[in-house]
């Protein structure tokens, strides 16, 4: 099997406070392949924005690192100096925030702000960078690329600063992009947009995206494959067919169901009863038992760890190990 | 045979968003005026669930302001069980006050957060003479049962809850003085899903306890399927389309609703290609002429430019505005 574009083992992240330490990511394990459109989802707090900024370096000191390693194309790039983590960010990892307002400089043009970008990365003439520049803003879609790019960031639209940032985040032709919540401040009709523009361009590139929202409906039509975050840990990881429309996790399969859709016809949602634990309070075991309906005696006290599962699929639930144990006696 | 509750008839609001004084005198300007909501009128009937949707800047969260009385409509009227709003004061509208509430979209806004939760929840009955010491505490305890929460956390302050529990104390504030309509103002957009879908099962839930009629104001189709009986589509503060609920999903009439519905990411994945959305949404300070959409929509011709749709009659219980639909290029 060729080697993952990135491979992230048994991620901790560690968030030191007055009253003990604070784990946001609990042993998070995965891999993103070449090309590959790696969905990750969970509700607010799970960790799906701190797992795209430990990977690109920017989690927030005094929060930290404190377990596993990611490696980029099998080089550790965690334990990196800030210089040197500086060279990969933009250049190899790219970047997409959800409020295009904070990603751009409001004093400077678009096209000051993308040649810089071009220029620090890659050995390119200020005339070829701008069009380059140029080029890059036609192909997210901003009409009238070579007269738009001198204006500031404030005389475009929401849709369109977003699709600036995009722009950006490619402009130094980097191997991965890591897009946090990319549609989440947009209007739908400009969210499908956004979602295609992309789509389209990442794969034309060749960039593997890591998109990270609380929205099913975006992962259902845009990612390969997904992982479902709760709590700081992943439950379950694998194709977005399968995991969309077959959920092994409790979890998930709750999360799907509560979910409201254009074509349902049930009159109540299925709903998950409580609230995800804070994070000084996990349970002990697995971190959901306390709201799963198929809870037993072992989720309360041992964790499960990610049982591999039939079609390159993954799930953290003795449900499945209780089987695999049994399998394996069996076989 | 439905009977209405909310009448809108021909709502607009304009906002004065002219330069100062000297400015204008300097520069030679004129006022300018931003047209927020435009002609909008529909009914509410009792019992049922009616939802506005739109994007952004569409007028939704204006028109529901203009219903509860948080501002002023510039044009048109709203009756409530059959009695004028607009231009109503002092005793009359004390008492049509005790039956509308509003549940607003940020709970951690909504709720002042150096008041107790008792107190939050029992402000309503307080200002309108409902209930008085003990007989509030237990009022206090029985609303706080009936979301879900328990009559212990009265003494708590807003801060020590999660967002849907935050939302379910704003719920109890809209019922403590017994409503019989409520406006949702995006009642479910701050919280995550499974957040979300206790609050939607509630909401449901107390319609049917209580006959609660509901204003239900959201950009997102398909928890809208999910709650109303009645959608009305705004674009740029006008009503596009009024359809009944499930048909607006089967068969949407006016392009925007067909565009909005496509642009919806697909669960079921079912492979449906979606049609491309063109466009955004135009500058509100200084909208297109004739049908506001018509830069956006692929059935736009000449007419569309000039001349602006009046709601018509859609002949399924609902109402379209567009020129394409009426002339049958739909």
């Amino acid at each position: 099997m060729a080697e993952p574009l990135l491979s992230v083992r048994d991620l901790v992240v560690e968030f030191p406070t007055r009253r003990g330490t604070l784990r946001a990511l609990d042993r998070v394990s995965f891999d993103i392949a070449e090309g590959e459109v790696l969905g990750m989802v969970g509700e607010s707090g799970a960790g799906k924005s701190i797992t795209g900024a430990a990977i690109i370096g920017l989690i927030e000191p005094p929060g930290r690192i404190a377990g596993g390693e990611i490696r980029l194309r099998g080089e550790r790039v965690d334990n990196l100096r800030p210089e040197a983590m500086r060279r990969i960010r933009g250049r190899r990892i790219g970047m997409v925030f959800q409020d295009p307002l904070t990603s751009l400089n409001p004093l400077y043009t678009v096209a000051e702000q993308i040649t810089e970008t071009i220029r620090t990365h890659l050995s390119v003439s200020e005339k070829e960078a701008r069009e380059r520049a140029i080029a890059l803003l036609d192909q997210v879609g901003i009409p009238a690329a070579r007269r738009r790019i001198d204006d500031y960031p404030h005389h475009f639209s929401g849709g369109m600063r977003q699709r600036v940032v995009i722009a950006l985040a490619l402009a130094a032709e980097p191997e991965l992009v890591i897009a946090d919540e990319p549609t989440t401040a947009l209007d739908v009709s400009v969210q499908a947009q956004i979602i295609d523009v992309m789509k389209e361009i990442c794969a034309s590139r060749g960039a593997a995206v890591m998109l990270i929202t609380h929205d099913m409906g975006v992962i259902a039509e845009t990612a390969d494959r997904v992982a479902v975050l709760y709590a700081g840990r992943l439950a379950e990881i694998g194709p977005v067919r399968d995991v969309v429309q077959a959920a092994e996790h409790p979890y998930t399969s709750g999360l799907m169901g509560s979910i409201p859709t254009l074509t349902q016809t049930a009159d109540r949602l299925t709903q998950i009863p409580g609230a995800m634990p804070r994070l000084n309070a996990i349970p002990t075991g697995c971190a959901f038992n306390p709201r799963c309906p198929k809870v037993f005696d072992r989720c309360r006290t041992e964790r499960p760890e990610p049982q591999p599962r039939p079609g390159g699929r993954q799930v953290a639930c003795h449900l499945y190990s209780a089987e695999a144990a049994a399998g394996a006696t069996h076989g | 045979m439905a009977e209405p509750l909310i009448e809108v008839e021909g709502l607009s609001r304009y906002f004065d968003i002219s330069k100062p004084w000297l400015n204008r005198v300097l520069e030679r300007e004129g006022k300018s005026w931003l047209t927020a909501v435009s002609d909008v009128s529909f009914t509410i009937n009792r019992g049922e669930t009616f939802a506005l949707v739109g994007e952004s800047g569409s007028g939704k969260s204006t028109i529901a302001k203009m219903i509860v009385g948080l501002l002023e409509p510039s044009a048109g009227e709203i009756r409530f069980d059959g009695r004028p709003m607009t231009g109503t004061s002092g005793a009359t509208m004390r008492s049509l006050r005790r039956r509308f509430q509003m549940i607003f979209q940020d709970p951690f806004a909504s709720l002042n957060p150096r008041w107790h939760v008792g107190d939050i929840i029992a402000e309503p009955m307080r200002t309108f003479g409902m209930a008085r010491g003990g007989e509030t505490r237990r009022e206090v305890g029985r609303l706080l049962d009936l979301v879900g929460l328990s009559a212990a956390d009265a003494g708590r302050f807003p801060h020590e809850f999660s967002g849907g529990q935050r939302q379910r104390i704003a719920i109890a504030r809209a019922l403590s003085s017994r409503p019989e309509f409520i406006v949702c103002d995006e009642p479910t957009s701050a919280l995550d899903v499974s957040v979300q879908a206790q609050i939607l099962n509630l909401m449901r839930d107390l319609q049917d306890e209580f006959d609660l009629t509901y204003l239900f104001i959201s950009h997102d189709l398909s928890v809208v399927r999910h709650m109303a009986n009645r959608i009305g589509v705004l674009y740029l503060g006008r009503l596009a389309e009024v359809a009944d609920g499930k048909r607006l999903f089967t068969e949407p009439r006016h392009p925007y609703s067909r565009m909005l519905l496509d642009a919806v990411p697909d669960l079921e994945m079912s492979g449906r290609r979606r049609k491309r959305v063109e466009g955004e949404i135009p500058n509100p300070i200084d909208p297109p002429s004739g049908c506001t959409f018509h830069p956006r929509c692929p059935l736009a011709n000449d007419r569309c430019k000039r001349e602006e749709p009046r709601p018509m009659d859609s002949g399924t219980g609902g109402a379209v505005a567009c020129f394409a639909v009426e002339e049958g290029r739909g």
